[in-house]
């Protein structure tokens, strides 16, 4: 049993929780995640840790409300019980000094890129951070990712808030003022393919992090499998992190939407439950 | 030399027992049949295909046993069970005895008894088959039938346990190996914790193998004697990952016994592999059997399919095409590449399969799969096959007949073709030895790895195997724990 000790609303769809997880918030590195539970009913589902506090003993958690599962998360209120979490799974971020790092964040993509924006500003580089969403409401840790990047661009869809466009326009901005040696792109699967588009123009190293269908996360069930330069691996254990340009994105968004249909029934049904 | 099994033989109730019938009277008879589940009842549900023998008919089958002097069975059990005592103690009505007979060697019966490939093993040893060229003694489903006699009864005995010595030992994984293991270390006094990466206990037998061949409150309740013994389970914890090794050592560990399975599904690396309703059996079996994804109040998604083909000729092969045809599939098919004799599938498997309506196509290949417009597998490329020589495994090897190449519809594929060793622990440890096909290189007689504290068993080392071997090597483990123990 993990206890939520702490919540905070981004806007009404995406909360963080912060909770007990001991061992996880000792061990955790950038990039890192975890596979929760919430209860005896529940799936397993991947969460990447966007931060951790040893001497809280808890890691954080950002969930943004998209089906059954992400919504009873999303639900929870602090003195709660996530029933299962375990981790810190898959590899960890490999960071060194390698010049100027071009950083994008999609919408709760933003949440573990922001240990990874931390990690490469400690190793010395110049961190020049992009922060995209669909609206004003989804741009997350705003404050945080600044503390650690030398300039930040924000760009939304509907320019709710900074420029309006795509990820990819602000990449277009900072690539063409100076000079990047390489990228990390973390958000949703459509995001990713796009930045990873832009940087492979400009032969710019591009990290992007996977967040695929996942059950037990160590390696026994190859749900998570993506095609990586024409390879299959997993992104369990030989991921989470791949490089962005070999990445099959295109199956990666088919094999997403699998139970597209059992999961938006389900969503369905457990949205009328609420409402009576 | 003076065995346990010598000194049983010798007893006086042994020696009347072999006067009571004649030798040529107990061979005779016919070998028990196992009562089961009626095939089209079954294969729309769960519940246990074979339902287990009566008392009458487990004493009639226990009186085939002729009580050799120099029984072969036992050098055919990888934990050296004393089969023949437990045997004619069922013989003599003494069931809880027959028990309490096995459990001194084996801590797992009830499971045993159900997943051992006996035909292979024990029975495959016996005398009748041996020297008589007949039906071996039932041996499994007498111990399965002495294993539920007790858990029935209510009067399930926890094996005795050595005082503590107070010296912290882990096991990693909580399947057949770590399980075995864990109670034989149990009994010798130490503190032994097991650490499992899944939420619940059992590993392949839980996540793998389904109800209606094992049942999880059998499971369970073997389980929970070893938390009778002491034996402590902590889940959701990844040693090498949520704890590093040195991390547990500073917490007084002092020694590990990695027992973490074979957890890497294999595919074969064709084109269309990873389309949507394409799984590997391990993910099938885990949202069905661990996940509870077929039953409506859980939350884990399952495709069903209705025309379902599963690749592979093994056990899991069989427990993936006739769980599917449970989940409501309209045809259920193995492809298999070689024919009916060289499948690996125990033949009461493949037996229960095709009772069940399983198509088997035999000698065929897949080359390629195709999907819709939503990416979902609609059709498969099949090849046909021929037998050419024998190849390493001592098998006729398929030989792909060019020009066969045709197109089957399918709506789900489950790719069983084995596993590879689960990489988690070599990762964490950089020292561990491990061999070019990613098990861990130890010990045969200890288990014992390159890292002298650290000892492994089960599929992590054999890459693929049984129940029964992973058992039989969690046992050598743990004495050759206790002996590098007690020279530290």
């Amino acid at each position: 049993m993990n206890k939520i000790i702490s919540k905070h609303h981004f806007s009404e769809n995406v909360v963080q929780l912060e909770v007990l997880a001991p061992y996880i918030s000792r061990n955790r590195k950038p990039g890192h995640f975890v596979i929760v539970r919430i209860d005896e009913n529940g799936e397993r589902i991947p969460l990447t840790i966007s931060g951790s506090s040893s001497a809280r003993e808890t890691i954080t958690l950002v969930i943004q409300k998209v089906g059954v599962t992400s919504s009873k998360l999303a639900s929870l209120e602090v003195g709660d019980s996530i029933l299962d979490v375990v981790g810190p799974l898959g590899k960890a971020t490999h960071i060194e000094n390698v010049g100027t790092v071009l950083m994008a964040g999609g919408g709760v993509g933003i949440a573990p890129l922001l240990p990874i924006v931390e990690g490469f500003k400690k190793a010395g580089n110049r961190v020049l951070t992009v922060l995209a969403a669909r609206n004003k409401n989804l741009i997350l840790l705003e404050n945080e990712i600044r503390k650690h990047s030398d300039e930040v661009l924000i760009v939304t869809d509907d320019g709710s808030y900074g420029n309006k466009g795509l990820v990819t326009d602000g990449m277009e901005k900072f690539i063409q003022k100076e000079k990047i040696h390489s990228c990390v792109a973390i958000g949703p699967a459509i995001m990713m393919k796009f930045a990873c588009k832009t940087t492979q123009k400009y032969n710019i190293p591009t990290l992007v992090s996977l967040n695929t269908i996942m059950v037990d996360g160590t390696g026994m069930c190859g749900a998570c499998r993506v095609s990586v330069a024409g390879k299959t691996k997993f992104v369990c254990v030989d991921g989470p992190e791949f490089d962005g340009h070999s990445v099959d994105f295109d199956e990666m968004l088919q094999r997403l939407s699998a139970y597209k249909a059992e999961e938006s029934a389900a969503y369905e049904k457990y949205l009328q439950n609420l409402e009576k | 030399m003076e065995t346990q099994f010598n000194i049983d033989r010798d007893a006086s109730w042994r020696e009347e027992l072999r006067k009571r019938l004649k030798t040529k009277d107990r061979t005779l008879r016919e070998r028990v049949k196992m009562l089961e589940e009626e095939p089209n009842i079954r294969n729309k549900n769960y519940f246990e295909v074979n339902k287990g023998l009566t008392e009458d008919l487990a004493v009639f089958e226990a009186e085939r046993c002729i009580d050799c002097p120099e029984p072969t069975c036992i050098s055919g059990c990888p934990v050296g069970v004393n089969i023949p005592t437990f045997i004619k103690k069922i013989e003599m009505r003494d069931f809880l005895g027959a028990a309490a007979v096995l459990k001194t060697t084996n801590t797992l019966p009830a499971i045993c008894g159900r997943v051992c490939p006996q035909e292979k093993q024990c029975e495959a040893m016996c005398f009748y088959v041996q020297k008589m060229k007949k039906e071996a003694v039932a041996i499994g489903y007498l111990e399965r039938f002495a294993a539920d006699f007790e858990r029935n009864s209510g009067k399930i005995s926890i094996p005795e346990v050595s005082s503590s010595n107070g010296i912290k030992v882990a096991a990693i994984g909580a399947g057949p190996a770590s399980l075995t293991f864990a109670a034989e270390i149990k009994r010798l006094g130490y503190e032994i914790t097991v650490f499992e990466a899944l939420h619940d206990i059992g590993g392949v037998l839980k996540y793998g193998i389904p109800e209606f061949r094992l049942p999880n409150f059998i499971i369970d309740s073997e389980i929970n004697i070893l938390r009778k013994m002491g034996v402590q389970f902590v889940t959701n914890f990844v040693v090498g990952k949520t704890a590093s090794f040195e991390e547990l050592r500073s917490q007084g560990y002092k020694a590990f016994f990695v027992g973490s399975g074979a957890g890497l599904p294999n595919f074969m690396n064709i084109p269309g592999e990873n389309l949507i309703g394409i799984y590997s059996s391990n993910e099938y079996l885990t949202r069905i059997n661990l996940m509870s994804a077929a039953k409506e109040i859980f939350d884990t998604p399952i495709l069903k399919g209705k025309k379902v083909a599963v690749i592979g000729g093994g056990n899991t092969a069989m427990d993936s095409v006739r769980t599917a045809k449970r989940l409501g599939a309209e045809r259920a098919m193995i492809i298999y590449r070689r024919s009916r004799i060289e499948m690996p599938a125990r033949v009461e498997e493949v037996k229960h399969a095709e009772e069940e309506g399983i198509e088997f196509l035999n000698l065929h290949n897949p080359l390629e799969y195709l999907g819709d417009k939503n990416g979902r597998v609609c059709q498969m490329k099949l090849q046909k096959m021929g037998l050419g020589e024998p190849d390493k495994s001592g098998r006729r090897s398929p030989v792909p007949i060019v020009g066969s190449e045709h197109f089957v519809e399918v709506d789900m594929v489950i790719v069983a073709i084995g596993v590879s060793p689960n990489p988690l622990i070599p990762q964490s440890v950089k020292e561990l030895q491990i061999s070019k096909w990613g098990t861990v290189i130890v010990n045969e007689e200890t288990m014992q790895t390159s890292v002298p504290d650290i000892f492994a068993g089960g599929d992590i080392v054999r890459g693929g195997a049984t129940v029964i071997l992973a058992m039989g090597d969690g046992r050598r483990a743990a004495s050759g724990v206790h002996s590098y123990l007690a020279k530290s």
